[in-house]
């Protein structure tokens, strides 16, 4: 059993590792650098309901206490050996007790300002809902609200990204209908990773979000810490980060930074790459709209050739259609994962850093007891209470980290997988397209030669 | 068929050199020569091989040969040559004639045409045509001292003639149509797929990106690494596989080419044919008009308005000698005059027909060759389809390991 003990209590109904095509080959888990495993697991919070032969799967740890404070972890009596075989997103939705979907945006004119509300639905067969379904009305500002409300409640937890506010680059206007739409899908996303999240799923604002009618969710919003001692928190964390690397940052800390680095590094280029190839893409399929009527032009003034040139002509256009596709696939899947975690590289830095932080809180507690001698007794008691923050907030950064990289894992083979797949089917109809003019060229060509020789 | 040079003698451009000399102006120039390779073909003799004979020729020769067989042989489609400049190029070819693919290309286009030249029956039978593949030397003095030059039709004499024929043949204007139709679609394509294949380069190009990057992303990746790796590795391969891909195209560009330079071919026949038309129309007229003039001295009356009628009215009539004379001069004029229009009428009926015959092998070999540059075309598209199934098979394989 790890030292460290990794905590249990959130639940991972993570998706698994290999076989995109659902075969279901397993991929061996190997043991990563700090023993951690990698088994998709449903690890239960309170899972007492261990059989023996399950102390190997080191990743129970019996001491639930260091659950977060705002969730409630239920156990989901789940074996081992049925955790062996590969979850995928889809096995995984039917485990899902709540369905949220983001749609119908509709534009509010008003004295003041216009903005677009998006209909949220949510389908849900959880208790503690009273009802079973919702249907409210959203802006984008509420879900700015709800994240921050997150972040502030799990300062150590990923919390999904949101769209970007405002896209600078590329000249999509703010509220042109392909905006709308790349803003709705991902708003979409950002609800159902919360409702996916073991932790999060059970956040009170989040609920409240979901089902609390407009003015309900105003009047909720007032509540709570008001934003001077939000920007309160603000400012000491960056002052805190001014201040360099915690001296004693666990190792595990220190290499998900210089992961994180590289990784930001690379999906970044990643995200231009993807972007670039879109817009090559988008400059062929102009071209070649262009390049098959020509030859439907020229066939006008043959008479011997006209079908030859109408055949190519015809299967230009066909391929033409089949870029347009391949084209589309890019937009809707690849580039809409790469930003999200673009997104997701600079939340987690974040993360990193407010980690650091906490623990920055303990390590000056400790130098001014060692400075002080005094007030001994109030500050051990201080220190005792933060040394459980440092505690906890690191289990939980850990256990996230290990859900995200999961996540991340099945998010890029996914994603890549079905660039792959999208240019194998582009490739195959060119080539059915191509070999059926071929074929009915060939037949004529030999109509031709039967014909001249006989005498 | 007729016997054409084609089937008695091989006839290959092997080699291009750069060569640098001076020029007529004596000015330092560099440029480059093609080495004509030529073996008679020895029927049934196995394993005898009949020694190779080589010259070097450079394109300006080639030029000239062209313009003989242009002005000698009027009312044939002669074959085109490849072009002086690289033209329709898409941005990694190089427009600088000394680039190695041009030179490359134009070595196959040069080929090409005495090869075009060699079996067509007619033009196989010309002596500077022989001499130009066997006699290194003397051979532009030989072209000159026919004095081709001196036969040649000004442009401004076409021009005209164009423009002011009235009875050419209805077939011969059809097929100038034909022609302006043929190069200007043909260009326009060209055009076109220079820019596709600009694009195209693109796409493949860019995703060579991502070999770079996954390489290095798998570093920091435990269980990824592998399959990103692999997968980085398929992209490079994907990416190189344009650079093929498009060479064999320009080779089909360069079919489509010869084509668009035939309809120049072409419309010089046309050309040829409206100002023999022209010619003997004018001829025509002037006969007309000077047996009308004959019988108005002949019978003392003007019909029609002359200045000579005005001024002889004006200063008093001529003496019946003078008359006489003009007459007689009118008389021999007018029968000179007749015997040109026959002989103008025969060329020109001769002309029709030897051309339209030309015109319609011309036709069958276009009707053929384009249909199998198309097929070919076709071929190349199918390659590069099952090039990319098996790189992006390979590539999903990796991605789904990952």
């Amino acid at each position: 059993m790890e030292a460290e003990g990794r905590a249990p209590g959130p639940p991972l109904p993570t998706p698994s590792l290999g076989g995109g095509g659902g075969a279901g080959t397993r991929a061996d888990p190997p043991a990563g650098a700090n023993g951690a495993v990698r088994e998709p697991l449903l690890a239960a919070a309170g899972a007492l309901a261990l059989d023996d032969d399950e102390d190997d799967l080191e990743v129970f740890s019996k001491d639930t206490s260091l659950a977060e404070v705002n969730s409630f972890s239920p156990s989901v009596p789940m074996s081992p050996s049925s955790m062996t075989n590969q979850y995928k997103f889809e096995d995984e939705r039917e485990l899902r007790d709540l369905f949220i979907t983001v749609d119908d945006p509709e534009s509010h004119i008003t004295a003041i300002e216009t903005f677009i509300t998006y209909r949220v639905v949510t389908k849900t067969s959880r208790g503690e809902f009273d009802s079973s379904e919702y249907e409210v009305r959203r802006r984008y500002q509420d879900f700015l609200w709800l994240k921050s409300k997150l972040e502030e409640a799990h300062p150590t937890l990923i919390i999904p990204p949101l769209p970007e506010k405002f896209i600078m680059k590329g000249m999509v206007e703010r509220f042109s209908d392909e905006f709308i739409e790349t803003r709705r899908k991902a708003l979409h996303k950002f609800l159902n990773r919360i409702a996916d999240h073991p932790t999060l799923t059970f956040n009170e604002d989040f609920k409240i979000f979901l089902t609390a009618q407009a003015w309900e969710l105003s009047s909720h919003k007032k509540q709570g810490p008001g934003l001077l001692s939000r920007m309160g928190q603000t400012v000491r964390a960056v002052a805190s980060s001014v201040r360099g690397v915690v001296k004693n940052r666990p190792e595990m800390f220190s290499e998900m930074n210089d992961y994180m680095e590289i990784f930001s590094q690379k999906i970044n280029i990643l995200d231009k790459i993807a972007h670039r190839i879109y817009k090559e893409e988008r400059e062929y399929f102009n071209e070649m709209k262009e390049y098959g009527p020509i030859h439907t032009l020229w066939s006008a003034s043959e008479e011997d050739i006209a079908d030859s040139l109408k055949g190519v002509a015809s299967c230009i256009d066909k391929c033409c259609k089949a870029t347009e596709k391949r084209m589309a696939g890019l937009s809707e899947n690849l580039l809409p994962i790469l930003h999200e975690y673009v997104l997701y590289s600079e939340i987690l830095m974040g993360v990193l850093k407010r980690r650091d932080q906490i623990q920055g809180e303990l390590d000056a507690k400790v130098d001014a007891l060692v400075s002080k001698r005094t007030e001994k007794d109030l500050f051990s008691e201080d220190i005792g209470k933060l040394e459980d923050k440092v505690e906890c907030a690191n289990n939980a950064l850990k256990a996230d980290w290990d859900r995200w990289k999961q996540n991340m894992q099945w998010d890029m083979r996914s994603a890549f997988t079905n660039v792959a797949e999208n240019n194998l089917r582009y490739y195959e109809e060119c080539l059915a397209t191509w070999e059926s003019f071929l074929a009915s060229q060939t037949v004529d060509l030999h109509v031709e030669e039967d014909s001249e020789d006989r005498p | 068929m007729e016997d054409c040079l084609a089937k008695k003698m091989e006839i290959t451009v092997s080699e291009a050199e750069k060569r640098t000399g001076r020029n007529a102006m004596n000015i330092q120039e560099t440029y480059t020569a093609y080495l004509i390779e030529t073996r008679a073909v020895e029927s049934q003799s196995e394993g005898q091989c009949a020694p190779v004979d080589s010259l070097w020729r450079r394109y300006s020769e080639f030029e000239l040969l062209r313009n003989y067989l242009l002005v000698t042989y009027p009312h044939i489609v002669v074959p085109p040559l490849p072009e002086k400049r690289a033209d329709f190029v898409w941005h990694k070819l190089s427009a600088d004639n000394m680039d190695p693919d041009f030179v490359e290309r134009r070595r196959i286009g040069l080929e090409n045409f005495l090869l075009r030249v060699a079996s067509h029956p007619v033009l196989c039978q010309d002596k500077i045509f022989y001499s130009f593949l066997t006699q290194e030397g003397g051979w532009k003095e030989m072209v000159n001292e026919t004095g081709f030059q001196l036969k040649a039709d000004s442009r401004l004499k076409a021009l005209n003639a164009t423009f002011r024929v009235k009875n050419p043949d209805k077939r011969f204007t059809e097929l100038k149509h034909y022609s302006d139709e043929l190069q200007s679609v043909i260009s326009h394509l060209l055009r076109v797929r220079a820019r596709v294949a600009d694009r195209l380069y693109g796409v493949y190009k860019v995703h060579g990106n991502y070999g770079r990057v996954f390489s290095e992303w798998s570093a920091i990746e435990k269980e990824m690494g592998d399959g990103l790796q692999s997968a980085g590795h398929h992209m490079d391969v994907y990416a190189a596989s344009i650079d093929d891909i498009l060479e064999e195209e320009e080779h089909y560009a360069d079919q489509l080419k010869e084509y668009l330079f035939y309809a120049e071919a072409l419309r010089a026949v046309c050309r040829k044919h409206e100002l023999m038309q022209y010619d003997l129309e004018m001829a025509a007229q002037d006969l007309t008009s000077k047996k009308q003039q004959c019988e108005e001295l002949a019978t003392g009356t003007v019909r029609t308005f002359s200045l000579k009628g005005m001024t002889s009215k004006l200063f008093g009539q001529e003496s019946p000698e003078q008359r006489e004379a003009k007459i007689k001069v009118l008389e021999e004029q007018i029968q000179e005059g007749e015997e040109q229009l026959k002989s103008k009428n025969l060329e020109g009926r001769d002309f029709v027909k030897s051309a339209w015959a030309d015109i319609e092998r011309f036709k069958e070999q276009k009707n053929h060759d384009l249909k199998e540059a198309l097929i070919s075309y076709a071929v190349m598209q199918i390659s590069m389809c099952k090039k990319g199934i098996q790189v992006w098979t390979n590539a999903k394989e990796c991605f789904s390991k990952m």
